[in-house]
């Protein structure tokens, strides 16, 4: 059993035994994690170029470590915007990272589909770590094998996803997945940016925060970013906090064992509170940890993919 | 049309034996770790430790290896190799570590399983069990606790069936 | 130029003319059309008094007026890297057009008598077919201030456009409307609310949510559709929609139609050939302004092609770099080429037995002669030798990289199209 293409660009692309393929290898990895010695020599001589064209630290250094892990020789193109401005297109920029002899390009850029144009151009194996607004692969998996993990299954899970569903690439590769999955996904926010559109992938749209958290397994936290609320999306953190913030009386209202996830970074006190982010149904730093197991499981998996 | 080499009744013979000379060798059962190679070894690391245990009454930890990622075959395999579990439930360090695997052939895997046991801990030493040893050894590895040594030319292929693997108990060669 | 073009299959909707026949061209202008009567060729009388004449055996095949793009950008002056206007004539006349109107978006913008001037005089000199320049209707197009209507009319401007950009201020659009009566030739308008398409890329809906492109709802252009209707009906000025692309536009122009409103809109051929799926896989070839739409939009224009709702096909043909394209969808221009694909294109609307071929050759010849108030479009005795002759049956498959024009940028790529222009005969040439 193996992946089918040379890419990863997005999980809309994916089968379902290709998801299940990733997770149980992620198993393998995440054991390999718990050793002294974290390394292993699998990808040894071969080379990971990170493409960041947006600012990040977390996605990044979880890529880098998990390249690391594996043994890659790591390179990091930290692309300033104005370097971009400057000129150099994004084709020759992965043409010259091509010509350096890298194996893996790990992207990510603030307009969609740029890894899918990457990924036509060159032959190295593309993974898209968060393309615009369109998606986020490896952080769906990496949540799936947390929610996998601590909940024993994601066919019949109730996972309500709260927050700016429009503008989140987390919420839209969590939701393709889980739906593949026969997981019942809840989208929570307000009309502005939850788009009923989502309910023709099979998600369910709620404006109601409440009723929209009963009796859920999961509760994954969007971070609300402050751009929106400049752009009219809504009138002020204030009143987005006090209609679709996780306060612990809202987590009452969802299963007695559910977990609190969120992709990072969180803005606390405005779409979750401390008490919660704090507590321990909250699996935020679990994310962490299993997105490394994760992304050694991708970059080992398209390894043995020649075009 | 495959051969039978050995059927239940050897193996279990085979592997009696198998437990008397481990504990034979290591005078007794203290200190010792069976680490089976998956997938083979495994389910024979855990009939040894039950071996061991009528012999001996002692409980003798059992753990599994996957050496996926220390084969020195990944680039020019047309599949990535399945990752199994590594669960090695003793602390590696100053322990003797029997590592256990059905065919032993080129030597390749068990180099690998070597690099991998070293990344995990200090054993104070690895000894090897295998079940069938075939020879045409690629690499200078040898066997301390042999079940049985089979002549074989390199294009056959030897099958050791398992129970616990839903197939009938049996060793085969094609 | 004397040419005698024989047995074709003519069809002139300006004379109610559509057979078989021949026809006579002396000097440059048409001299008379002999239609086939009881199998008897009575051009034959004349034909014979036909020395010098050069002719052409059009058995089997169509002759049309030739046809005129109502809106094309020749992107000279300021932007001779995507197309010059000598490129984009011969473009047009392989595509079988005889005219094309020049939109002003150049650098700089065609908002006074000398970059008029420019245009035409290099068009008379490079250009394969005729130009008709439209100036702006604000200064640099700026949507601010009204530009010298009068001027660039007597220099040679046929309508006023700030095509690329709507006039986003009622005030100033109702200036333009009112204003532009004195010289009674159409304002034409690009219907887009810059609000609400703001940052939109593709056609809003479940694909654009999907893909992870920001989305333009139909309702960017049908607002200002409304508008500018309402201040037609305000001004009595003549009003000519742009590429319409919605059904919602379809329907509110079929409205205001039937209450006498004086308007006219055209579409183009990619409004009625394919949908915003083209833009899966992040296909920049198939981003253009207006979006492309969704089913229910196609099959809207096409009724609205064949109820006389919208008035004429233009190419909207918007020739880019290469380079310009083979980059991220956001950033990447908009427009498609589409001169050499146009008449392939429209036959399909023949082919679904939307248009009759006297209906097409309305749509691309006598309508927009009639809306711009120019001599062309027809085959009438006394008019321009501007003649397309098409073979129907001929099939050709679009391959960008044989494009005449230097935009290859066309989601057609790979297309079997049937009817192509084999000849086009204008500025008393025969492009073969």
């Amino acid at each position: 059993m193996k992946l089918s293409s040379k890419d990863l660009l997005g999980i809309k692309d994916l089968s379902k035994d290709e998801i299940i393929l990733v997770l149980d290898t992620a198993s393998g990895f995440k054991d390999v994690l718990r050793r002294d010695i974290k390394k292993v020599p699998a990808l040894r001589g071969k080379t990971a170029v990170n493409l960041f064209f947006e600012p990040s630290t977390r996605t990044k250094t979880s890529f880098e470590l998990a390249e690391k892990r594996l043994s890659l020789d790591v390179v990091n193109f930290a692309v300033t915007t104005s370097s971009v401005v400057k000129g150099e297109s994004i084709i020759d920029t992965a043409l010259n990272v091509q010509a350096l002899g890298a194996e893996f390009m790990v992207i990510r850029h603030p307009s969609s589909g740029v890894p899918h144009l990457v990924s036509k151009h060159i032959h190295a194996s593309v993974i898209n770590a968060g393309d615009g607004i369109n998606e986020h692969p490896t952080q769906a998996l990496l949540d799936a094998f947390t929610m996998k993990e601590k909940m024993g299954r994601l066919e019949g899970l109730v996972v309500a996803i709260v927050g700016d569903v429009l503008h989140s690439r987390v919420a839209k590769s969590d939701c393709y997945l889980l739906t593949k999955f026969g997981a019942e996904v809840r989208l929570i926010g307000p009309p502005t940016l939850v788009p009923l559109e989502m309910e023709s992938v099979g998600a369910k749209v709620f404006h109601d925060m409440e009723e929209g958290l009963r009796d859920a397994d999961v509760v994954m936290m969007l971070r609300i970013q402050m751009e929106r609320q400049d752009r009219g999306f809504f009138p002020s953190t204030l009143e987005y906090a006090r209609y679709w913030g996780l306060t612990t009386e809202r987590l009452s209202l969802a299963k007695k064992e559910a977990i609190v996830m969120h992709p990072g970074p969180m803005n606390r006190g405005v779409e979750i509170v401390s008490e919660i982010a704090d507590s321990p149904r909250s699996v935020i730093l679990e994310q962490v940890t299993n997105g490394l197991a994760v992304r050694m499981a991708v970059l080992y998996l398209l390894a043995g993919i020649k075009e | 049309m495959p051969k039978e080499l050995l059927d239940k009744k050897d193996i279990d013979r085979i592997l009696s034996r198998m437990a008397h000379e481990i504990l034979e060798r290591n005078k007794g059962a203290k200190g010792l770790c069976l680490v089976g190679i998956q997938r083979g070894g495994v389910h024979l690391a855990k009939r040894l430790a039950y071996k061991i245990k009528e012999i001996e009454d002692k409980d003798v930890p059992v753990g599994s290896l996957d050496i996926a990622f220390y084969r020195d075959d990944l680039s020019i395999r047309k599949e990535q190799p399945q990752v199994r579990r590594t669960e090695v439930p003793c602390e590696l360090t100053d322990q003797k570590v029997v590592l256990v695997d059905d065919v032993l052939f080129t030597g390749r895997s068990i180099r690998a399983a070597l690099d991998a046991l070293m990344d995990i801990g200090r054993p104070a030493n690895i000894q090897l069990a295998v079940l069938i040893d075939r020879g045409h050894r690629e690499l200078p590895i040898k066997a301390d606790f042999v079940g049985k040594n089979i002549p074989t030319a390199v294009n056959e292929n030897v099958e050791v069936s398992l129970e616990e693997e839903g197939k009938e108990d049996g060793v085969t060669i094609e | 130029m004397n040419l005698l073009i024989k047995n074709g299959h003519i069809i002139d909707p300006s004379q109610g003319i559509d057979g078989v026949g021949d026809l006579v061209i002396e000097n440059n202008r048409i001299k008379e059309i002999s239609l086939e009567r009881k199998g008897k060729n009575s051009a034959e009388g004349s034909a014979s008094g036909l020395q010098g004449f050069r002719t052409i055996d059009a058995s089997g095949l169509c002759v049309l007026p030739g046809l005129i793009d109502m809106h094309t950008h020749l992107r000279e002056p300021g932007f001779e890297y995507k197309e010059t206007i000598k490129t984009g004539t011969m473009a047009a006349v392989k595509g079988g057009f005889s005219s094309v109107c020049a939109m002003p978006n150049t650098n700089p913008v065609n908002d006074n008598s000398s970059v008029t001037d420019f245009i035409i005089r290099k068009a008379i000199q490079e250009g394969a077919c005729t130009v008709y320049p439209i100036g702006a209707i604000t200064k640099g197009q700026k949507g601010e201030e009204l530009a010298e209507m009068g001027i660039i009319y007597a220099e040679g401007c046929v309508a006023f456009s700030d095509d690329g950009r709507p006039v986003m201020s009622s005030l100033v659009m109702r200036r333009a409307l009112e204003y532009s009566k004195a010289f009674n030739v159409p304002i034409i308008s690009h219907c887009e609310d810059l609000d609400l398409s703001e940052g939109g890329v593709m056609n809003e809906g479940l694909l654009s949510v999907t893909l992870g492109l920001r989305g333009v709802p139909p309702e960017a252009e049908e607002v200002m559709v409304a508008r500018d209707i309402a201040l037609a009906g305000l001004t009595k000025g003549r009003l000519h929609i742009a590429h319409v692309s919605t059904a919602g536009s379809v329907r509110l122009i079929r409205e205001a139609k039937a209450r006498g409103i004086l308007i006219s809109a055209e579409t183009c051929p990619h409004y009625f050939s394919i949908t915003e799926k083209a833009v899966e896989g992040y296909n920049t070839n198939a981003k253009v302004n207006p979006p492309l739409r969704g089913q229910e939009d196609v099959d809207a224009i096409k009724k609205g092609l064949k109820d006389g709702t919208i008035d004429v096909i233009a190419t909207d043909h918007a020739p880019h770099h290469r380079d310009e394209k083979l980059r991220e969808f956001d950033h990447a221009p908009s427009g498609i080429s589409g001169l050499e694909t146009a008449m392939g294109l429209s036959l399909r609307l023949f082919e679904q037995g939307v248009l009759t071929l006297s209906q097409l050759v309305e749509k691309m010849a006598k309508n927009p002669a009639a809306i711009l108030g120019i001599d062309k479009g027809t085959l009438k005795p006394g008019a321009d030798a501007d003649i397309t002759i098409l073979d129907l049956n001929k099939e050709f498959r679009v391959d960008p990289g044989e494009f005449v024009s230097k935009g290859k940028n066309t989601p057609f790529e790979g297309w079997v199209l049937k009817g192509i222009p084999v000849i086009t005969i204008c500025k008393g040439k025969v492009h073969e």
